[in-house]
């Protein structure tokens, strides 16, 4: 058996990025308050203040700090991006996780020094993607797209030297990572613009007799009976009618879960898995972290005969956006 | 509080409900309130987000108890609202046993809201200005009791 994987948990709060520590992560990923990173969202991030406090908590119990500058600097405000790269090297994150060629250029001639990661929003989905990152600016870790199956992450980790990172638990969307302008049709924004995909101030949760519905910009873009499971509020998870039907015509709500195939991810070499959800609560990290350390812990003897126990899928599928789970692509036919 | 004190999920019998809608309602704004309050002052709260909440009108609903709370922050004080003369800002509706379980950190909100356990209706924005800042709350920790004599 491979080397165990890191376990890289979200922190959108100081309480968040204390339990992923305390309940066992290796590394906690977070972002400023600000358009720099994709989980832009009222009253979450780091200011400099707690996150030098985040820093000193994890390094403290020799864990790491990433953080991630990952969305796309906009025109006439470059420097924003480039000042926040300043400010994370000077605060001294282990890593920061970039997707912009711009910045990562930028962060590899102004700051040799710095490891940086590829972020997943950088879409780089082949091992020559990666391995140009690697070329050209220094890339340390590439994170993989939600996209690829099991057989082309390991494809990709025999063609290069980066460390691959992979997704292990999270809501997923459609996957379209860092190119993805869906929320923008709707309302003018997107992760890729505003840090935020279908921000909140456009969406309005009406009760209705006997059903909710939810409505992103004033279009109605799902309507929930009154004991139907909700999702986040984006377009991809609408339900629309097409050709007569009204159905998830895009992506079902429903969150990433690679429990069951956790021995063949650490076989294939896999550096690191990564935790979706800074915007969501302590309790959440608590809860995912904890399962997710157990789970691996029990391989780290070697030990073939894994199994997937029911009380850790429990506490996955409670907290699963959907409350449903799958194995994305890791385990689709394509190619 | 023992670490391994979970808060179940349960539902008061609905009597508990017709019989809450009949009590007066201002205890619970007053208890609401005095937390709020209390968090205020001792800092916990950042001062950014609370610029936010100025003069908007919060309600809070338990449905299996029939009871519910208004409130407004105003002039840097969160206060009871006895009579809305308006619809809230911001509402939530839930179960007490959601309510606790929330405020014992052991559930998420999304998680709640996925389940369908919580309602937020409203101006979402201010609703998710209020989870983070209380997620970003520090809470003291109770000190400890000098049990063991040195």
């Amino acid at each position: 058996m491979s080397q165990l994987p890191d376990l890289i948990c979200p922190a959108g709060s100081l309480p968040a990025l204390k339990a992923a520590v305390d309940n066992g992560a290796d590394a906690v990923y977070l972002g400023y308050k600000n358009d720099t990173n994709a989980r832009n969202f009222a009253g979450l991030n780091f200011d400099a203040k707690t996150m030098a406090e985040g820093i000193r908590y994890a390094r403290a119990k020799g864990r790491e700090v990433l953080l991630a500058i990952n969305t796309f600097a906009q025109a006439g405000r470059v420097a924003d991006w480039q000042k926040a790269v300043d400010a994370a090297v000077d605060q001294g994150v282990d890593a920061i996780i970039l997707a912009d060629v711009g910045l990562l250029d930028y962060a590899r001639n102004r700051h040799p020094q710095q490891r940086l990661h590829l972020s997943v929003q950088g879409s780089a989905t082949s091992y020559e993607a990666i391995n140009f990152c690697q070329r050209e600016f220094g890339v340390r870790r590439a994170v993989l797209p939600r996209v690829l199956t099991l057989a082309q992450v390991e494809h990709v980790i025999k063609n290069t030297t980066v460390e691959i990172e992979v997704f292990g638990f999270g809501s997923l969307c459609v996957m379209n990572e860092g190119r993805c302008w869906l929320s923008s049709y709707a309302c003018g924004e997107s992760p890729n613009t505003v840090g935020a995909c279908s921000p909140a101030k456009y969406v309005k949760w009406d009760k209705q007799p006997g059903a909710m519905e939810t409505r992103l910009n004033g279009v109605l873009i799902d309507r929930f009976g009154d004991d139907e499971p909700a999702g986040y509020p984006t377009l991809c998870k609408g339900r629309f009618e097409v050709q007569g039907e009204t159905y998830y015509a895009l992506e079902e709500p429903t969150s990433l879960n690679v429990l069951p195939i956790l021995p063949e991810i650490i076989k294939i070499g896999v550096r690191a898995i990564k935790v979706e959800g800074r915007q969501r609560s302590p309790a959440y990290v608590t809860q995912v972290t904890r399962t997710l350390r157990a789970a691996l812990d029990s391989l780290r003897d070697g030990s073939e005969r894994f199994h997937v126990k029911p009380a850790w899928q429990a506490e996955l599928a409670k907290v699963s956006e959907g409350s449903q789970a799958t194995l994305g692509a890791y385990n689709r036919p394509w190619r | 509080m023992n670490a391994n004190f979970t808060i179940p999920k349960f539902r008061l019998p609905a009597f508990v409900a017709s019989l809450g809608h009949k009590l007066p309602q201002w205890p619970h704004a007053l208890a609401l309130v005095a937390g709020l309050n209390a968090a205020l002052k001792m800092k916990l709260l950042p001062e950014r987000e609370l610029e936010l909440l100025e003069d908007k009108l919060f309600r809070v609903r338990i449905n299996d108890t029939g009871g519910e709370a208004s409130y407004t922050y105003r002039d840097g004080m969160f206060r009871p609202v006895f009579r809305p003369t308006r619809e809230p800002d911001l509402a939530f509706a839930a179960n007490l046993s959601a309510y606790l379980q929330l405020l014992a950190r052991q559930e998420d909100p999304d998680t709640l809201f996925f389940n369908r356990e919580l309602e937020i209706t409203g101006d979402t924005e201010l609703g998710l200005i209020v989870k983070n800042m209380l997620d970003a709350v520090e809470w003291p920790r109770l000190p400890r009791l000098p049990l063991a004599s040195h």
